[in-house]
């Protein structure tokens, strides 16, 4: 039974997905819903499933190929299933979403289960290439030459991203033979050959994650996009570049994963911090504004990777749990942006325009987005009462307990930088004078979905508990 | 021997297609830089299959035994997934340049 639970996890949005691609039009928003809800499904089922390992077609695994199901990729695939879901009913109610849409997001839906669930770095490298795949076709989706261009760069700064991390599977397979995730991890030695694959598949992988200074892709895809991409882009798709980071530098690496190397991790991710911050800071529209943002959080992300790393290699700290902290991390990064981006979007759509000077009154006018929006600045910025407040709470005990007093101020400072751009946006709401301007009409469910999106951060910081003591 | 200089050919056309990359500035000739960087990943495997079979472990009469059959496997597979990727990013630059053609008329 649990075998057609993790077959169908990747199987069922793939079906649908292509049906919804040959169906006539009036069926597709009806198959792209049925896959959808089924792989929401599915994807909740499997968080309650007991962790496991499955070699498909029953091959054995120095040959065949493994699917691990454990207490990090139960979790990812469980937030995917319901930030996904949520953004699948924002993109219903969009008229502005085409048809082709549906197929591009369940099979990028289809493609992160499998990048989740696999054991394999060779697997590994194709479902991101999948994903890559549908990702850059969704950004394409925006019918201007600008998100054409946006689109074609990050295309090719994912596919050298990928090249790069294919070479790292060529080096790991030529020193160990290898490809299975538990058996390199095990034989891992120190040689050059293998801290070369670990460069190389890093920075495949950094480029992937938009990590300082390979970030130049990312504020021009996912601000031009279509609201529902841009959220799927920022949310989850970078998520699954990290989660390889952390496969790689935790587990698979992990011998050569040392306190100088998580130091070169360290100062990438506070260079995006702050590079990230300042250019949300300065920008004078509301999307790239939030894209920047990623790029800021992303260095957040790495940065905790970076103590993990360290705490790991020092062994001064207990670390059999250190993966649930940057799990958290990322579910409430995703969560938050998701929102963000959702009710941006809407406020967008509402004011015909992407200019800060110009939104004014559309965000007046959109109250319950701009709650949505300053749930998620709350969040992303860790004040108390939401997910991100207990996941910098984390970050910062384990910074000090380490004695990395660098990383924690550099931490404190990114959360200020988030108040700040963020607060720069929800200004704009409380201006007394703002010109007045004809409002385009836009469903309030759209404005609703961001605030369940942003509602979840927030109860998610109450039922903390069941995630940090249950899995 | 000859493993070595298939592996350090197969780095060298990696490094000829990240300069390449590096330095053009025209889509093409980045696809085609990276393709050629694909290349030489698949020669390093392919390099790497012919290595698995060892000189010395095996006997004189089997030295003609077939190589690993895992790296030309993955060669295959990668091979669909670049040209896929390569398909994609064709049709972005071919639509952009119906854009750049339109706004030239205007």
């Amino acid at each position: 039974m649990t075998e057609w639970v993790m077959a169908g996890l990747v199987v069922w949005p793939l079906i649908w997905g292509a049906l919804t691609l040959i169906l006539p039009s009036r069926w597709v928003l009806f198959a792209g819903a049925l896959g959808a809800l089924g792989t929401l499904a599915l994807g909740v089922w499997v968080v309650s499933l007991p962790p496991q390992i499955m070699t498909l077609g029953n091959w054995p695994t120095p040959l065949g190929l493994s699917w691990r199901l454990d207490g990090i990729s139960q979790s990812l695939i469980g937030l995917t299933a319901v930030v996904g879901g949520l953004i699948s009913v924002y993109a219903g109610v969009d008229k502005s979403c085409p048809s082709v849409f549906w197929g591009l997001w369940l099979g990028a839906w289809g493609a992160m289960n499998a990048l989740f669930l696999t054991a394999d770095v060779f697997h590994f490298y194709v479902t991101l290439e999948l994903l890559t795949v549908s990702a850059v076709a969704m950004v394409a989706l925006t019918p201007s030459a600008a998100a054409t261009r946006a689109a074609f760069r990050y295309l090719v700064v994912s596919l050298t991203g990928s090249m790069f991390f294919l070479l790292g599977v060529a080096l790991l397979y030529g020193r160990y033979g290898v490809l299975d995730m538990a058996i390199l991890s095990e034989q891992m030695t120190m040689d050059w050959v293998s801290a070369l694959a670990l460069a190389v598949m890093t920075i495949g992988l950094l480029a992937k994650t938009a990590v300082f200074p390979l970030h130049s892709w990312l504020p021009q895809a996912h601000s031009e996009a279509l609201t529902a991409v841009s959220a799927i882009l920022s949310a989850l798709v970078i998520k699954t570049a990290f989660y390889g980071l952390m496969r790689l530098w935790l587990d698979v690496f992990a011998t050569l994963a040392t306190v100088s190397a998580s130091m070169v991790l360290g100062i990438l991710a506070s260079a995006a911090i702050f590079w990230g911050g300042y250019q949300a800071l300065t920008t004078s529209r509301l999307k790239r504004l939030v894209a920047w943002s990623t790029v800021a959080q992303v260095g957040g992300l790495l940065l905790a990777l970076a103590l993990v790393v360290q705490a790991q290699a020092t062994h001064s700290v207990q670390t059999a749990s250190l993966w649930q902290g940057l799990v958290w991390l990322i579910g409430a990064h995703a969560l938050a942006k998701s929102a963000w981006f959702l009710a941006a979007g809407t406020v967008q759509k509402r004011a015909g325009s992407d200019y800060l000077t110009q939104i004014g009154f559309a965000m007046q006018h959109s109250p319950i987005s701009v709650f949505a929006m300053t749930l998620a600045v709350v969040s992303l910025s860790g004040l108390p009462f939401t997910m991100g407040f207990i996941g910098k709470w984390w970050l910062l005990s384990l910074a000090w307990e380490l004695q990395a007093w660098l990383w924690m101020l550099v931490s404190l400072l990114g959360s200020l930088l988030t108040l700040a751009y963020g607060w720069r946006l929800l200004n704009l709401s409380l201006m007394s004078r703002v010109w007045p301007q004809p409002l385009n009409p836009v469903s309030v469910s759209k404005d609703w979905v961001a605030l369940g999106l942003a509602l979840l951060a927030v109860i998610g910081g109450f039922g903390s508990h069941w995630f940090w003591e249950g899995i | 021997m000859s493993v070595w200089i298939y592996s350090l050919c197969a780095l060298g056309l990696v490094l000829i297609g990240l300069y390449g990359l590096v330095r053009s500035h025209h889509g093409l000739q980045q696809l085609l830089s990276i393709n050629v960087m694909g290349s030489g990943v698949f020669m390093l495997l392919l390099a790497l299959a012919a290595r698995h079979a060892p000189a010395d472990a095996v006997p004189q009469a089997a030295r003609h035994a077939p190589a690993d059959a895992v790296p030309q496997a993955l060669v295959l597979t990668g091979i669909v997934v670049a040209i896929s990727a390569l398909a994609l990013g064709l049709a972005l630059l071919r639509r952009l340049a119906s854009y750049d053609k339109g706004a030239s008329h205007d």
